[in-house]
């Protein structure tokens, strides 16, 4: 556990020290496909959510389901 | 009843979608849901919408409903088919400054035999010349639990989650996604319904049942990690898995791979195929030696080890001019999927006359169906 | 489990109130990059002909939305000031034309839209969000660069466009 503890704080302390000083390789001009709407990790939310329903409530596992960031990264 | 129990967990994901520097378009669905399987039918509505004001704020209500009718194995084997509905309601909102985004939510789902609140808040921001987007979610959850029949027995569940998401925009066609959750639960975790069963010679069936008796806590760790893959022709192709274990000892591993392909701007089709495998949990057992075997007694087929499979097929329409004048885009959708259930050790009991333990093993299909009306404004 | 999560948490509200994203810019008088690009008109349209003027410079893509929804203020901006030596160019970053075709087509404009479809003069620019508006002064210097569009930024547009053109050339 403690290495989850390390891994979040260090993650959280680069973003505090500098998050534009990282030259992205994907410049904001260049995330035409990205921002595509095909390209969304979760198109439908009322039907996935829905699916995830169906599944929990008849499989043991549940969770890190995912679902942010991606996309046009506009602003 | 434990719909319930996944439902309420399931719509503390829902934040983990708020997302960073621009916030998602208006919109409004309005769902039918279908599900036919193992001797159980729900269907009924679902509606979601969600607007956004000064590009700052945003708020979301969803309302839902399961119409159900039950004559599942367990029910046939142990009780009678019953009907009955559950309704759920959810409100969220969100707020944008820069790079950050801030969400919080709140729902309730309420059938005659239980009662559930979560409340979870999220935060979420871009890094990294926005390639990256880290969310951090916590919920709450608060069950009430009672049983049909019995004007005695209450309990409850308290709930925690925590989950970290990661997005990482890796090539201009290609974005990959971590997430980890822990959830832990505490109280009366299972469901009262169901009933153990143990060898007895001296009853009918050369078995007997008894109640289940299950841990009062239960602490799940899931890894899930995902990519989703732009093709050059204008498609897109996704792979996912997660890893879950508990201190139950379930051990669960799904796999998922997914396809999508717009054709003229006006169809979208999706074709997805999903496994997932389950160890069963360490207490569980479809046949116990004798009364009162062991501390913790279960036979909940969702304990079991079991895998299932799951084969399933989308279609959108978008409409060349928008159904309400109000709308500026809108489209119709059909969803279907059909899952198979194989279990391993839970065995299907609506066969008798064979020496307790030697029934035949326990599967199913299942029929889901979604179709769902989209409108942006 | 709380303990795991107490410390970067408090640490991640720390740094998020330490990074709030500054949208305004920098402020310099570097030269601004020459370009030539084709023209949704027809031509060609460079930097170097339009000097003597107070040049905006908007970078943009049909798939962004906070692009599109600045489009009607910039068409605003631009027939106001045009009659006083101001002049806008959008370019559009997109590898193909189609889908800008598609968004022009449904939300016309009055200013020039130019086509850097290898994204050449965005990387000159240094462009690094979308979408991306510069002001370039009668002398051709870069003086004001913005970074992203919320409604209201046009007020903030305008300022420097106004500063802009009281200068002499």
């Amino acid at each position: 556990m403690s290495v989850v503890r390390i891994a979040a704080a260090a993650l959280i302390l680069a973003a505090a020290t500098g998050c534009s000083r990282v030259e992205p390789w994907v410049k904001p001009y260049e995330r035409e496909n990205l921002a595509d709407p095909i390209m969304a990790w979760d198109r439908d939310p009322v039907s996935s959510s829905y699916m995830r329903h169906v599944y929990d409530s008849r499989e043991g596992a549940r969770g890190a389901n995912g679902g942010a960031g991606g996309g046009c990264g506009c602003n | 009843m434990q719909l319930i129990r996944a439902a309420a967990m399931l719509l503390l994901a829902l934040p983990a979608a708020a997302p960073a520097a621009v916030l998602p378009d208006d919109r409004a669905d309005l769902l039918y849901h279908y599900y036919d399987g193992g001797g159980v039918t729900i269907d009924g509505p679902s509606l979601l919408v969600r607007k956004k004001f000064a590009e700052k704020y945003a708020v979301n209500a969803s309302y839902y409903v399961d119409m159900v009718s039950s004559a599942s194995i367990d029910v046939i084997t142990t009780a009678s088919p019953y009907e009955e509905e559950r309704t759920q309601y959810g409100v969220g909102f969100e707020y944008l400054r820069g790079k950050v985004a801030y969400a919080a939510s709140f729902s309730n789902s309420n059938e005659n035999d239980y009662n559930a609140d979560t409340a979870s808040l999220s935060i979420s921001q871009d890094m990294f010349g926005d390639l990256t987007t880290v969310s951090l979610v916590f919920s709450r959850g608060w069950d009430d639990v009672t049983r049909r029949g019995d004007p005695v027995f209450e309990d409850d569940v308290d709930r925690r989650i925590y989950g970290v998401d990661i997005s990482q925009i890796a090539t201009k066609n290609l974005v990959l996604g971590l997430a980890f959750e822990t959830i832990t639960e505490e109280g009366f975790l299972n469901n009262p319904y169901r009933q153990a069963r143990y060898v007895d010679p001296d009853a009918a069936l050369g078995y007997s049942y008894q109640a289940e008796v299950y841990p009062r806590t239960r602490t799940g760790n899931a890894l899930s990690l995902r990519g989703r893959w732009y093709l050059p022709y204008r498609a897109a192709l996704q792979g996912d898995y997660r890893f879950y274990t508990d201190t139950w000892d379930i051990r669960g591993h799904t796999a998922e791979l997914s396809y999508t392909h717009p054709l003229d701007d006006v169809w979208t089709f999706d074709v997805h195929y999903r496994f997932y495998t389950q160890d069963a949990a360490e207490f569980y057992s479809d046949l116990y030696p004798r009364q009162d075997f062991q501390n913790f007694l279960a036979r909940d087929k969702e304990l079991a080890s079991m895998q299932s499979h799951t084969l399933g097929f989308g279609v959108a329409y978008e409409f060349r001019s928008p159904v309400m004048s109000f709308l500026n885009r809108s489209t119709l959708n059909l969803r279907y999927d059909r899952i198979r259930f194989d279990y391993d050790d839970f065995r299907d009991l609506r066969v008798t006359g064979v020496p307790p333990g030697t029934e035949p093993l326990y599967t199913f299909d299942a029929d889901v169906v979604r179709f769902y009306f989209s409108g942006w404004f | 489990m709380e303990k795991i999560l107490g410390f970067p948490v408090a640490a991640l509200a720390a740094a998020l109130l330490a990074t709030a994203w500054p949208a305004a810019a920098t402020d310099s008088a570097v030269p601004a990059p020459a370009f030539s690009l084709e023209s949704r008109a027809g031509g060609q349209v460079s930097l170097a002909e339009l000097k003597g003027q107070v040049v905006m410079i908007n970078f943009w893509a049909s798939w962004c939305g906070p692009c599109r929804q600045e489009f009607p203020a910039l068409d605003q901006i631009y027939a106001r000031y045009k009659p006083m030596g101001f002049a806008l160019v959008a370019i559009n970053v997109e590898s193909g034309r189609a889908d800008a075709e598609k968004f022009l087509g449904a939300t016309p404009v009055g200013f020039p839209i130019l086509f850097d479809p290898d994204n050449a003069v965005s990387g000159k620019y240094g462009v690094s969000a979308m979408p991306t508006t510069i002001l370039v002064d009668r002398q051709g210097r870069v003086r004001w660069q913005h970074r992203a569009y919320k409604p209201g930024d046009e007020a903030k547009y305008i300022e420097q466009i106004r500063a802009a053109l009281r200068e002499k050339a």
